[in-house]
This record gives structure tokens, C-alpha cells and sequence, in this order.
């Protein structure tokens, strides 16, 4: 139905209208059930609402963006022609110069993530929503080494987030544990439960293996809702101690002194919520150190290899078993470790935040990021966290363009938006030739 | 006894329709050896269609059951075949020849989409219509239980029992069928004896969205409340009930569904409502730790 | 040199192999002694078993029936039917290379080769935690592992690939890195798989020298699938001929050329000699 011209000569106007009306054609039966009606409680009943100037918005933007889709996509196939062809006349440097660029952007986020609750000092919102950025950052980094590196598409990444959650609150209302005693043994939790995931799920090819991590997820997530004694059901758990500066809590006043009280501050909210900042930016930058160390080891090496080619590794001698196993576990363990930082910040957690949804956002952020890219995971937390900020409307729509742009960035970029990879090892440094 | 016998009754009328969406999963698997991630979101349009097209025939104050039964589901077939289509066209065909990981997050992002666009263009809240087919037979009545096989349960099974035998027909009897076959065997040599392959998959996804389609107007008559979640849900059942029975056999699915609707029915009722879909789940596990090939299914030797 | 087979080296033995897809016999009672330190050819027409044969070795199939038999010089007889792929290599040392190339395609050509080194390198890892905190010890056996991989990358001239991903590379030189990788897990039995599929006839050539050397060099044997028969008949000690899964010869290149049974598989009852002659004289 849809012309691929791979001649040289363009399609004609009329060429291309009349493929964009069939495309607004395929709009206008799809919007019919959906955008031109609609049903709505009135009364007590449903009753139908019809909203055919909706619809017909629709089928003319889809009209007028398949042209210009269309006109753009040739345009930019022509203008990648000609720059191809003088890209190989003349072999360059290129790949030197752009992995220089992706340095310094890491190095400038590093530095801006650094100092921004000092440059925002009174600005609960920013800092706060920075806090929630890292975290996603954190999640993002942990999956990427299930599915970036290792190539396991686990769906039901929140499990682990959720044991990390739960452990840690478990252990802080029930034994009185602190946050920093409590986090090695949430994490320790979480990549045993990753354990539980990753062992029945080794012969398992990709789409298999996929519904499994997200029958796991829910398997969790419904225990969680519904084992009331252990984790509080539908209403969670609450009064979730705050983490404390070495002892110190961050109150108005206590018998015991206080952070403020301490360092000789009047106290300010403030003081927790950057104090929580720089928890988890401290938590994510020991996961970015991990795990740029382990993809320099056997282990990470071995990750990437078993997601280029599985028989392979085994015909070279690799136990692909535990290979499998230690990305479930060490993705666990990370997931988990952001999850207690999670239960801790929130003071209040339930089954709630732990769904499939929560799952598929973490794999867009790693994938749309740039599977095994670091960075990309940081940019794409960022917009994903931005987006709804900037409005009410983006909010709503904040899932459907994350679905609309998974595909996108699918059939675009399969790898994602930064998705080159640098090698673990060089022979010769970068940019000299043999 | 008789309350054995409501969960047999209902379990089946509930496996019936798993069946149908399931059909639809292991048709796709078989031509294009992907798992089309978006169905179960597929058979929830189809049955939002539903809710709207019976509200719309009572509001134009028709009575027959019989006849907006035909209507509703003849219009949602038809609309559900057309997004069957353009999953197909936009997740999957751009994607045909990369490596696994491509399509299936790209079917992943097409699941969340549909499911936020329902959500959006419908509204969030749950949709309830009255029931439409009400009445039916007492069956047996034990220690003060009677239990009953209702109308609208014998109509499920039948239209599931004639669409089974019209795909089996269809299947083994038409060159379509032969075609198809063909294109889950070998695609390339397929297109070289001048099959449309595309057009072969396509109607293949345009078929199983029908099956779809059929499941979702017969749970809208059944459970008489819709949601956009519902899609999810019924989606992982209905694969898991394919992968039982044996991904790429058609008889499997169903078998793997009327297996799924029982187990789901009498683990709810004796067991724990809460856990049913836990239940679900780790049968999925353990077949495919232990039998991936399924009850119906061949064992696939990996090419090395 | 090239004589016949000395009964006490045998390396492999092979007895009434068979492997059965539900009715279909791929390989049928095949039995085979490859001797140590020399080139054994496996020869015959397409679908004849042979990549089969490398799999039931391998521990990529289990086969239906039959004993195969490693004589490891440490380790004894080790049975190959009963352990899994990755030990066929890693204990048994028997390493192969693949009909379809499989290397790592994202992976440089060096990363695949200390890829091939996992398990010593992961053992010096200690867990990874050696190599976490960048003891010395790590270092000196990446060190070392490097210095391996650089040593086959240099004799089989791959050294100015070292840094391009293996995608990138053209098929034949593909072939090479494969070879150069199976070769870094230091095998006692290498199996390739077609080595010489889309090289021409320069490269096939120097694959044969390469093949000879390795095995006056290395303490190594090689096992060989191959169509090409300018590569087969020139460095072969030893040639197994299979059809339909069955041995219908044996021997050394020169018996094989002039078996009938040899030439009636490949090319049919009628035009028999001349073009056989000439086709495996090439």
C-alpha cells in the first residue's frame, strides 16, 4: 500500500497525495471508535458523544503529516546520499571527535548534578525533582546491565525495586534497622530474589523470556497486594524512618540534638532534602563506577558477548548459566538498592509503585537511552521526568509518547539514541591508525 | 457437586474466550516467530467498540438481542481488523528483519500506546453496560447450590466451536491457508514461488484481531464492564494458554485456553481469588522450564 | 610424516555414532578414529551430516546413540556425548568454529579474542572482586591474555583489524579472526567448520599453510569440514568421506580420489572420472 520509491525520480504531487489519503483513510477507520466516539457515565448510564471535529482534525493532521513526513524523510535520505558520498571519498577522524563529545557531556552532567542543590539551595521543587531523576537514572543503570549488556529483556525490573522497597522497610518499622545498615541486606535481598528470576529463565529466548520477567513482576506485585500480614496489602507500609545524618535526624528539635543543631543551622526542611540528593547521587555514582569497572572484566566482556551470540560463548567454553545469572542478580541488586532509597525518601510505600508500568518505564529509559550507553540512560531519565513537569497536558500524555516513541526509536534507531560502543579493550589508542 | 460443576461451567465458557485470543498469538508466532505483544491490547479496543456500539443501538432503541449481537460484532471485527493492520504495518513490518530485541519492544511501546490512547480518548474510568442476555438453564442443584448454565455461556462456546471449525477450514482447505503455512515454513522460498508474503502476513494479523475482536464483544456481553486494563491481564492468560498447548498449533491454543479458564475458575473458588492470576503465571514458568514446546506443540531443534 | 595411523595416538574415537531427528537418520552409525597431530578431513555432499557430526562432538546435540571419546593427556578418556557444550571446550579443549560465522559482531576483533580466554581471566578475577579493586594480579593476566591474542592475531596477519568490530570486517578475513579466536582457548582438538568458504584462491592458500603450520608448531590436531577440495586434499593426513550420514570411505587423499563410491556421491553414476580427476587435483 505505501510506495517505498527507490528510484531516483521523486514521486509526484499527485503520487504523494494519494498515498497520504490512504493513509488518512486507515486514520479515519481507526478514529472512528475511538476519537469520534466516545461513551460517558451520564446519569447514571452510559450514553455515546460523538466528536466528529475531532476526528476530522485527526484524519487532516494525519493527511498533512504523512506529506510532510513523507517530503522530509525523502529530503534527508538525499541530503545523508550526497554527504555519504563525500564521507568516503575522504576517511576521517569522525569517530574520535564524537566520542570526545560524549565525554565532556558526562563530565558537564556530572558537574551540574553536583552543585545544583547548592545553586538551588531554597528551591524544593528542583531539588526534589532532581532526586527523582537520579533515581530513575539508578534504575535505568541497574536494567542496563540486564538488557543493555547482557541482552535479557527483563520486564518485571520493578520486583526488584519493589524487594528493595519493602526489605527496607520491613526491617527499619519492624527491627529498627537504619538506613545504611539496612541497604547492603535489601540489596543482598533483591539480587537473590534476581536469582530466583534468572534461574528458571535460562534456556529462555528473548520473547519468552520477556513474559516471564513480567509474570514474575506481577507474581510479586500480587503477593505484595494481597499478603497483608507481611507487607500491609493495598495500604503498604508507612512511617518509614528518614535516613539520618550519622545519627543526627533532620527534625525541628530532639533530646538527642538534631542536624540543625549540630552544625549550628536553624532549621529548614531543606536540609533533609538535599541531604537525600546527595544520598542517591553518591548511590548512583558508585553504580556508574560498578559497572563501567565490570564491563572492563571477564564478567562484563562475557555479558556482552552472551547477548551477540549465546552458542558461541558456550563453543568457547563460557558458563553461560552463571554468566545469565550474575546480570539477573547484580540488575537485582541495584534495582533493590534504589528502592531502598525509594521507601526511605517516600517515608510511605505500597504496591502501587511497583507495577508493569513502572517496569515498561525503566525499559523505555534504558532503551530509548541507548542500550549500554550510560549517559543515554541519564538523558532519557531526564525527559522522562521533565516531560510531565512542563504541563498538565504532558502529563496525560507522558505514557502514550513514551509507547509512540519506543516504536519510533525502534524502527529508527534500533540501538537508541546513543548507541555507540566503545571497546573495553584497545590495542592501538584511539585515533592512531596501525 | 453442583458447585463443581458452576466452576467447570464457568471455567470453560472463561477458556473459551482465552482460546480465541490465544489463536490469535500462536497464528502471529507461527508466521513471523514474534510474539505480538499488542494482541491482548487488541482484543481491549475491540471490546471498548463493543461497549459504545451496544450503547449507541440502544440509544437508537433497538430491542433485538439477536440483531445488535450481529451488528456489534460485525462492526467490531471489521474496525479491530484494521488496527490488527496497522500494528502490523508500524511495530513489526519496518522491524522484519532485525535481530529479536527490536520488535518486541517495539510491540511493547505499541501495547502502552494503545492502552494510553483507550485511556485518553475513552476515559480512565470503567465502563459499564447492562447485561444483555440474561436467563438460562438450571443445571443441577446439590446442598442448596443450583448450578446454572446461563445463555449467554452457551453463546460464547458455540460461536467458539463454529469460529474454531471456520479456521481449521480455512487453514487446511484454502489456498490462503496453504499460503500461510507456507510463509511459517520458509518465508524466503515462499516469496520466490511469488506469494505475496506481506500480504499473507498482514491478513494473518488481520485474522487473529478478529478472533480478538469476537473474544472482546462476547466478555463485554458476558461481564458487561469494560477497562483499559483488561487488555494486559487477559493478554499474559491467553499466552500462557498458547504456549501450553503448544505455540504455532491452533487446536493447542484453544486446548491451552479451556485448560487456562478451568485452572483460573477452580483455583478461584477453592483456592483463593486473589492468587488466581499468580497461578496463571507459574504454570507459564513451569511449562516453559519443562515442556517449552507445549502439549500440542513440536520440540524446535535450534539451528547451530 | 604423513603415514598412516598410529594405532597409541589416536585423540578421538568416534563409535557407531548416530543422531536421529524423529525418523530421519542424520548420521548412521558413523565410526572414526582421528588421529593425534594430524589434519583429518571431512568430506561430502551437501546435507551429508558433517556439521551434524560436528555438533553431537561438540555438545550441541545429544546424540541418539554411539560413544565419543576424547583422549585428553591429563585428563584421560572423556566422554563428549555426556558433558555440556561449554565443558566440550573448557576441560575437553575441544574448541570449534562455525558453517555460519558466529563472532561476536559489536565486540572489536581483539575483545573477541580475550572473550575466547573468559575462564582463566575470570578465575584471575577472583569473582571480579580482584578486578574490581585493579589488584596486580588481575592486570598481569589481562596482560597476558592480551599478549596471546595479539601473538595469533599476528601470525595470522589480523593485527591492524585489532580494534574494528568483527561486523565490519569482510567475510574472509571473518574466517581468520574466527580461526584466531578458537585458537586462543588453546585446543587440543580444533574443528573448523568450512574455514575455507569465500576465500579465494590466495587466502585459501595461505590458509593451508596456516593450517600445516599449526599443527607442526602447536601440539594441536584439526578436524576439518570442507568443500574446497584444493584446501582438503593438500592438507589432509586423513579423509573421512560421509553421504546421507553414512562413512562411504576412508583413508588418505589420494585413495579417496580414486574411490568409486567417492565419486559416484558427488556426482551421480554417469560422468564419473575425468571431471572428479580434475575438480580434486586443482
Amino acid at each position: 500500500m505505501s510506495p517505498l520509491v527507490f528510484a531516483n525520480n521523486a514521486p509526484t504531487l499527485a503520487e504523494r497525495c494519494k498515498d497520504a489519503a490512504g493513509i488518512a483513510l486507515i486514520a479515519l477507520l481507526l478514529g472512528i471508535p475511538m476519537i469520534g466516539l466516545t461513551t460517558a457515565d451520564q446519569g447514571g448510564s452510559l450514553q455515546v458523544l460523538t466528536r466528529w471535529p475531532l476526528l476530522g482534525a485527526f484524519v487532516a493532521a494525519a493527511f498533512c503529516g504523512r506529506l510532510a513526513l513523507r517530503y522530509g524523510l525523502d529530503m534527508l535520505k538525499q541530503r545523508r546520499q550526497t554527504r555519504d558520498r563525500e564521507a568516503a571519498a575522504r576517511p576521517g577522524k569522525r569517530g574520535v571527535r564524537s566520542i570526545r563529545i560524549l565525554e565532556l557531556t558526562g563530565w558537564l552532567a556530572f558537574g551540574i548534578a553536583l552543585v545544583l542543590p547548592i545553586l538551588f539551595s531554597d528551591n524544593r521543587y528542583v531539588v526534589d525533582t532532581a532526586t527523582t531523576v537520579l533515581i530513575y537514572v539508578m534504575l535505568g543503570w541497574g536494567l542496563n546491565v540486564v538488557v543493555g549488556l547482557a541482552g535479557l529483556l527483563d520486564l518485571g525490573h520493578a520486583a526488584f525495586y519493589a524487594v528493595g522497597a519493602y526489605a527496607y522497610a520491613l526491617l527499619s518499622t519492624q527491627f529498627g534497622w537504619g538506613f545504611w545498615t539496612a541497604l547492603p541486606v535489601a540489596g543482598l535481598t533483591a539480587a537473590v530474589f534476581g536469582l530466583a528470576l534468572g534461574w528458571p529463565s535460562l534456556r529462555l529466548r528473548g520473547d519468552y523470556l520477556a513474559i516471564v520477567t513480567l509474570g514474575f513482576g506481577e507474581i510479586i506485585r500480587v503477593v505484595l497486594t494481597n499478603w497483608t500480614d507481611l507487607s500491609g496489602g493495598p495500604n503498604g507500609i508507612s512511617s518509614i524512618p528518614r535516613p539520618t545524618f550519622f545519627g543526627l535526624p533532620f527534625v525541628p528539635s530532639s533530646d538527642t540534638g538534631t542536624f540543625a543543631s549540630f552544625f549550628g543551622l536553624e532549621f529548614s526542611p531543606m536540609h533533609r532534602i538535599i541531604f537525600l540528593y546527595y544520598v542517591i547521587l553518591l548511590l548512583s555514582l558508585l553504580t556508574n563506577v560498578l559497572v563501567k569497572r565490570l564491563r572492563r572484566l571477564p564478567i562484563g566482556r562475557a555479558w556482552e558477548a552472551m547477548r551477540e551470540d549465546e552458542i558461541a560463548c558456550k563453543a568457547l567454553g563460557m558458563n553461560i548459566t552463571n554468566v545469565k545469572l550474575s546480570a539477573f542478580a547484580l540488575g537485582a541488586m541495584l534495582g533493590g538498592v534504589a528502592g531502598v532509597f525509594f521507601a526511605a525518601r517516600q517515608g510511605f510505600i505500597s504496591p502501587e509503585s511497583f507495577t508493569f508500568n513502572e517496569s515498561a518505564i525503566i525499559l523505555a529509559i534504558v532503551v530509548l537511552g541507548g542500550m549500554g550507553s550510560q549517559l543515554g540512560v541519564v538523558l532519557a531519565s531526564v525527559v522522562l521526568v521533565l516531560l510531565p513537569e512542563l504541563g498538565r497536558d504532558f502529563a496525560e500524555y507522558r505514557m502514550l509518547l513514551f509507547g509512540a516513541a519506543m516504536i519510533l526509536i525502534m524502527v529508527w534507531r534500533p540501538g537508541g539514541i546513543l548507541s555507540h560502543r566503545e571497546p573495553t579493550l584497545r590495542h592501538q589508542p584511539a585515533g592512531e591508525q596501525a | 457437586m453442583a458447585l463443581a460443576l458452576q466452576q467447570l461451567i464457568n471455567g470453560l465458557t472463561l477458556g473459551a474466550v482465552y482460546g480465541l485470543i490465544a489463536i490469535g498469538y500462536t497464528m502471529v508466532y507461527g508466521i513471523i516467530g514474534m510474539i505480538n505483544f499488542a494482541h491482548g491490547d487488541i482484543y481491549m479496543v475491540s471490546a471498548f467498540i463493543a461497549v459504545t456500539g451496544f450503547t449507541l443501538l440502544t440509544a437508537f432503541g433497538v430491542t433485538s438481542v439477536p440483531f445488535a449481537l450481529l451488528v456489534v460484532l460485525i462492526v467490531a471485527v471489521l474496525f479491530t481488523s484494521v488496527y490488527g493492520w496497522a500494528v502490523e504495518r508500524l511495530a513489526y513490518r519496518p522491524l522484519r528483519g532485525s535481530t529479536r530485541l527490536a520488535p518486541l519492544i517495539s510491540a511493547i511501546g505499541m501495547s502502552i500506546f494503545l492502552q494510553n490512547m483507550v485511556q485518553l480518548t475513552q476515559g480512565a474510568r470503567v465502563k459499564p453496560i447492562p447485561p444483555m442476555i440474561t436467563g438460562g438453564i438450571d443445571v443441577l442443584t446439590t446442598d442448596g447450590f443450583t448450578a446454572r448454565l446461563s445463555y449467554s455461556q452457551i453463546l460464547i462456546v458455540l460461536v467458539t466451536v463454529a469460529l474454531l471449525a471456520a479456521f481449521t477450514w480455512l487453514i487446511t482447505r484454502t489456498s490462503f491457508g496453504r499460503q500461510q503455512r507456507a510463509c511459517e515454513q520458509d518465508r524466503t522460498m515462499t516469496a520466490l514461488l511469488g506469494i505475496d508474503v506481506d500480504r499473507t502476513i498482514s491478513l494473518t494479523f488481520m485474522l487473529g484481531a478478529s478472533l480478538a475482536a469476537v473474544a472482546g464483544v462476547m466478555v463485554t456481553m458476558y461481564y458487561g464492564v469494560v477497562d483499559f486494563y483488561i487488555g494486559f491481564v487477559a493478554g499474559i492468560k491467553a499466552f500462557t494458554a498458547a504456549v501450553l498447548g503448544g505455540i504455532g498449533s491452533l487446536p493447542g491454543a484453544m486446548l491451552g485456553g479451556l485448560i487456562i479458564g478451568l485452572i483460573e475458575a477452580f483455583w478461584s473458588n477453592y483456592l483463593s481469588a486473589e492468587y488466581k492470576d499468580v497461578a496463571t503465571f507459574s504454570i507459564l514458568i513451569l511449562v516453559l522450564m519443562f515442556r517449552p514446546s507445549g502439549l500440542l506443540g513440536r520440540p524446535e531443534v535450534e539451528k547451530v | 610424516m604423513r603415514a598412516g595411523m598410529n594405532a597409541e595416538n589416536i585423540i578421538l574415537s568416534v563409535e557407531h555414532l548416530t543422531m536421529r531427528f524423529g525418523g530421519l537418520a542424520a548420521i548412521d552409525d558413523l565410526s572414526l578414529a582421528v588421529p593425534a597431530g594430524k589434519i583429518t578431513g571431512v568430506i561430502g555432499p551437501n546435507g551429508a551430516g558433517k556439521t551434524t557430526f560436528f555438533n553431537c562432538l561438540t555438545g550441541f546435540y545429544k546424540p541418539t546413540e554411539g560413544v565419543v571419546s576424547l583422549n585428553h593427556p591429563t585428563r584421560g578418556a572423556l566422554r563428549l556425548a555426556d558433558l555440556p557444550s561449554h565443558q566440550v571446550a573448557h576441560v575437553a579443549q575441544v574448541v570449534r568454529t562455525f558453517q555460519n560465522i558466529r563472532l561476536f559482531p559489536k565486540m572489536t576483533v581483539l575483545e573477541n579474542l580475550i572473550v575466547a580466554q573468559h575462564n582463566a581471566l575470570q578465575k584471575a578475577s577472583g569473582f571480579s572482586l580482584a578486578g574490581i579493586l585493579g589488584l596486580p594480579s588481575y592486570r598481569k593476566a589481562e596482560q597476558q591474555a592480551v599478549a596471546k591474542a595479539v601473538d595469533w592475531l599476528t601470525r595470522l596477519h589480523l593485527i591492524d583489524k585489532a580494534d574494528t568490530p568483527a561486523g565490519a570486517l569482510p567475510y574472509g578475513t571473518q574466517r581468520r579472526v574466527e580461526i584466531a579466536r578458537a585458537l586462543c582457548v588453546d585446543p587440543l582438538l580444533l574443528c573448523l567448520d568450512e574455514p575455507a568458504a569465500g576465500l579465494n584462491p590466495r587466502e585459501s592458500g595461505e590458509l593451508n599453510e596456516l593450517l600445516l603450520r599449526l599443527v607442526a608448531d602447536a601440539k594441536l590436531t584439526i578436524l576439518l569440514i570442507e568443500h574446497d577440495m584444493s584446501v582438503v586434499m593438500n592438507v589432509s593426513d586423513h579423509i573421512c568421506v560421509l553421504n546421507y550420514g553414512r562413512k562411504i570411505a576412508e583413508g588418505t587423499p589420494k585413495q579417496i580420489q580414486n574411490d568409486p563410491n567417492v565419486i559416484k556421491a558427488y556426482l551421480g553414476e554417469e560422468d564419473a572420472d575425468e571431471l572428479l580427476h580434475a575438480e580434486v587435483s586443482a
